[in-house]
C-alpha cells in the first residue's frame, strides 16, 4: 500500500489542486494523508516522518517555493528520510524547475498535469511491499 | 532503518522515526513487525488506552486535539492513533484527522499516526493492537485511539481500550438510534461535544435516562460531560473523569484482568496467523484444486483437509 502525504506549505489558501490530487491518488488505491492549509516546513516534515509516507507531495501556489522547498529538503535530509519521494506541484515557473530538482525534488508537476501521469510516476518510483 | 532490533531499541527510546517505521511494519502485516510487537509486549502495559468513538461529525478529531493539549499541560506524553475508512472500491483512503490536530502534534511529547481501516470492520484497523503495544513501549502515558466513527460496529474498541469515551453532539440522532447502535453499553465516559449549541442539555438528559435503564446497578457509573472542543471548554473536567476511571480500574484490580485479556488476544492473533499461513500455502499448492473438488462432491471432509494441512506443516518442521 503506497502512503502519500499531500501537504500545503506556506500561506496561500488555495487547496483545490491539492484536494483533486488527494482524491485521484485515493481512487488509484493509495492512502493519502492530508494535513490542510498553512503548514510550516517543520509541520510538513514532522507529519511525513510520523506517518512514514512513501511520497511527500507538496502543493505551492504562492511563489514561495524558493524559500519553502530548500527548508523542507533540508529537514528531510536532517531526519534521514532519503527514501521519501518528494513531488512538487502548483505554480512553479519554468526557470525554477531545475533548481527544485537540484534540491532533491523528484519531479515538478505544473498546472494541467494529467493526474494519471502523477499516479504512473509514483507507481514507477515507489517499491510496493 | 532495516533491522528490527535497531527499531526496537529506537522505539524503547521513544524515537519518532523508529516508532513510525515499526508501525508501518505492523500495518503491513510483516513477520518482523509481528516479532517487534511480541518483543515489545513485555515492555508495554503502563499506558492508559483511551478509545474515542462516536458518529462522524460530532467533533472527535477536534476533541482529541484539545484533550491532547490538556494532557500535555498535565505532563503526560500522548500517543494518538486515528483510524479513517478505506474505500471499499479501490482500497485507497483519505486520512484527514491531522487537519484538526495541528495545534498538538508538533510537540515532541506527542506522536500521531493515521491508519486506514483496510477493510477491517469494527471501526479499527487490524494493526491497532500491535500499534498500541509499540506506543506503550515507547513510553506514552496516554494513548488515544480515534475510531472510524461508523457508530454501530465500534464494539471492538472495548477490548483494546481501558476507557472508552463515547462522543455525541446535540441534534445528532435521537435516543433510539443510540440504543440501537449499542454505543451506550460501551462507554465509560460520555461526552456531549459542541455543548454551546442548542439542545445540549436535552442530549445529556437523554443519555442519563438511557443509562438508568441498565438492568443492573453498575460498579462504574459513566459520567456525562459537556465540552466545546473548539475552544477547549470542559477539558479539565474530561481529563479528571478519565483519570478517575483509570483509578477505578487500578483500585478494583481490573487492570490485571485487562492485561490478561490482551495477552490472550495476542495469542489468539498468533494462532489466527498460523491458520492464515496454512491456507495461503495450501492455495498455492498442487493439491488444492483436488481438495476443493472432493469436498464439493462430498468425498472428503473439509476438516480432513485442515488436518492434512496441519500434518504437512509439522512434517516440514
Amino acid at each position: 500500500m503506497i502512503r502519500v502525504l499531500v501537504a500545503k506549505p506556506g500561506l496561500d489558501g488555495h487547496d483545490r489542486g491539492a484536494k483533486v490530487i488527494a482524491r485521484a491518488l485515493r481512487d488509484a488505491g493509495m492512502e493519502v494523508v492530508y494535513t490542510g492549509l498553512h503548514q510550516t516546513p517543520e509541520q510538513v516534515v514532522d507529519a511525513a516522518l510520523s506517518e512514514d509516507v512513501d511520497v511527500l507531495a507538496l502543493s505551492i501556489l504562492s511563489g514561495a517555493h524558493p524559500t519553502l522547498v530548500p527548508r523542507i529538503m533540508e529537514l528531510v535530509k536532517e531526519h534521514h528520510m532519503d527514501d521519501v519521494l518528494v513531488l512538487l506541484g502548483g505554480i512553479i515557473p519554468e526557470d525554477d524547475v531545475d533548481a527544485m530538482l537540484h534540491l532533491g525534488v523528484a519531479k515538478v508537476f505544473g498546472p494541467g498535469t494529467d493526474t494519471n501521469d502523477i499516479i504512473a510516476f509514483i507507481r514507477d518510483r515507489v517499491e510496493v511491499v | 532503518m532495516k533491522d528490527w532490533d535497531e527499531i526496537a531499541q529506537g522505539i524503547l527510546k521513544g524515537q519518532k522515526r523508529a516508532i513510525a517505521r515499526g508501525l508501518t511494519w505492523i500495518e503491513q502485516g510483516r513477520n518482523d513487525g509481528k516479532q517487534l510487537a511480541q518483543k515489545l509486549f513485555a515492555h508495554a502495559g503502563h499506558a492508559q488506552v483511551i478509545g474515542i468513538t462516536g458518529s462522524p461529525g460530532v467533533g472527535k478529531s477536534t476533541l482529541v486535539n484539545a484533550l491532547t493539549l490538556t494532557l500535555r499541560s498535565q505532563g503526560f506524553k500522548v500517543g494518538i492513533l486515528a483510524v479513517d475508512p478505506s474505500s471499499p472500491f479501490t482500497g485507497g483512503a483519505i486520512l484527514g484527522d491531522r487537519i484538526r490536530m495541528q495545534d498538538s502534534v508538533m510537540d515532541a511529547g506527542v506522536y500521531m499516526r493515521s491508519f486506514a481501516s483496510r477493510g477491517h470492520l469494527g471501526g479499527l484497523s487490524r494493526a491497532t493492537f500491535g500499534a498500541l503495544t509499540i506506543l506503550d513501549a515507547a513510553g506514552f502515558d496516554k494513548i488515544l485511539i480515534e475510531t472510524v466513527g461508523a457508530g454501530q460496529s465500534e464494539v471492538e474498541i472495548m477490548q483494546l481500550a481501558h476507557t472508552t469515551m463515547v462522543v455525541l453532539a446535540p441534534g445528532m440522532g435521537d435516543d433510539i438510534q443510540a440504543i440501537k447502535a449499542g454505543i451506550l453499553e460501551i462507554g465509560q465516559v460520555f461526552v456531549v461535544n459542541k455543548a454551546d449549541r442548542d439542545g445540549a442539555d436535552h442530549t445529556v438528559r437523554s443519555i442519563r435516562s438511557m443509562l438508568a435503564l441498565a438492568p443492573e446497578h453498575p460498579a462504574w457509573m459513566p459520567p456525562i460531560l459537556k465540552t466545546v472542543a473548539e475552544d477547549g471548554r470542559g477539558m479539565e473536567e474530561l481529563t479528571e473523569a478519565l483519570e478517575h476511571h483509570w483509578q477505578h480500574l487500578t483500585d478494583k484490580g481490573l487492570l490485571d484482568r485487562f492485561r490478561w485479556n490482551q495477552t490472550e488476544h495476542l495469542i489468539e492473533q498468533a494462532v489466527a496467523d498460523v491458520g492464515e499461513h496454512l491456507i495461503r500455502r495450501a492455495r498455492a499448492g498442487p493439491e488444492w484444486s483436488h481438495w476443493v473438488t472432493e469436498v464439493g462432491e462430498g468425498s472428503r471432509d473439509a476438516e480432513h483437509v485442515a488436518e492434512e494441512l496441519w500434518r504437512q506443516e509439522l512434517q516440514e518442521e
